[in-house]
C-alpha cells in the first residue's frame, strides 16, 4: 500500500519538501534518499512542509536527527512547517523544539533562514 | 457494560505491514468506543513495538511472524504482542538524550520512549523462549 508521498518545490529559492501521507519504518527511506539528494547538490537550506502528513513514527524522526548536523555544517539547516497537533505532539515527546525550529509556515521558516543570514 | 473482546492479527515480519497493523488497531479501538486521542497514543505506540520487532529481534528477516492481539476490557485495552526472536526488553533502554545523538548521528530507542509515554503500563517478558510484550491503556473518562 502506498501510503506516503514526497514532493520537491522551491520557494523564494528556498528547498521545501512537501510530506503527503503516513511516516514510519516502511516509508522513511523515501524521506531519506530526498534529503541525502539535497545534500548532495549542496543545497542546504530546507524547508519540509508537514500539512498534508496525517501520521509519524519515530523512524521518521530519526531521518532528522541523522541528517541535521550534516545540514548545519554546510551553513544550512532544515526548518519544520505546518504540523498539525498529533504530529507536533510526537515531536514534542522526544523533545525536538528545543533543537529544531518548528514553525506555522513556510513563511515563518522564510523569514529565520533571511534573518539568520543577515 | 461491554463484553471483553479479542482480536489477533498475525503479519510477515516486514515494514511494509505497519499500515495494515495501525488500520487493524485503529478499526477496533474505534469500533469499542475508545476516544481519538487514546487511538492515536496506541496506534502509535504499537507501530513503535511492532517496528521494533520487525528490526531488532528478526532483524526484516519476512519470513517469521509477529503476532499482534487485542484484549478489550471495560476500561481499558491490552495490547498483546508476540515475537520468537532475539529478546528485546524496553527496560534496558534509557531515555534517548537528543543532543547527545544528533552530534553522533545517531538514531534509535526513540520507540521504547514513545511507547512508555503513550501507554499506561509496558511489560516485556520472556516466556519459554517466546518473547511478548504486555501493553495497557486505560480508556479516557472525559469523552
Amino acid at each position: 500500500m502506498k501510503n506516503f508521498k514526497i514532493d520537491h518545490r522551491t520557494n523564494n529559492g528556498f528547498e521545501v519538501l512537501d510530506l503527503h501521507g503516513e511516516l514510519d519504518a516502511h516509508t522513511a527511506s523515501e524521506l531519506e534518499d530526498a534529503i541525502k539528494n539535497l545534500i548532495s547538490h549542496k543545497k542546504s537550506n530546507i524547508i519540509v512542509n508537514f500539512r498534508r502528513l496525517e501520521y509519524i513514527a519515530s523512524a521518521g524522526l530519526g531521518v532528522f536527527m541523522a541528517y541535521i548536523e550534516d545540514v548545519r555544517s554546510i551553513g544550512g539547516d532544515i526548518k519544520l512547517t505546518n504540523m498539525n497537533d498529533k504530529v507536533f505532539n510526537v515531536f514534542d515527546l522526544l523533545g525536538f523544539p528545543t533543537l529544531y525550529d518548528i514553525l506555522d509556515d513556510e513563511e515563518s521558516a522564510i523569514s529565520k533562514f533571511l534573518k539568520e543570514m543577515s | 457494560m461491554e463484553k471483553a473482546a479479542t482480536y489477533t492479527k498475525k503479519i510477515q515480519a516486514s515494514t511494509e505491514n505497519l499500515a495494515e497493523v495501525r488500520e487493524f488497531v485503529s478499526k477496533h479501538a474505534t469500533d469499542h468506543g475508545f476516544s481519538k486521542q487514546n487511538i492515536t497514543d496506541i496506534r502509535l505506540a504499537v507501530d513503535e513495538a511492532c517496528t521494533n520487532i520487525i528490526k531488532h529481534a528478526y532483524k526484516y528477516d519476512k519470513s517469521k511472524v509477529v503476532s499482534i492481539e487485542l484484549e478489550f476490557e471495560d476500561d481499558q485495552l491490552i495490547v498483546l504482542l508476540k515475537d520468537n526472536g532475539v529478546g528485546f526488553n524496553p527496560d534496558s533502554y534509557e531515555k534517548p538524550n537528543l543532543p547527545e545523538q544528533i552530534k553522533k548521528k545517531k538514531r534509535g530507542g526513540m520507540g521504547v520512549h514513545l511507547m512508555k509515554n503513550l501507554m499506561d503500563k509496558v511489560i516485556y517478558k520472556n516466556i519459554d523462549g517466546k518473547n511478548i510484550l504486555y501493553m495497557c491503556k486505560n480508556r479516557d473518562q472525559s469523552f
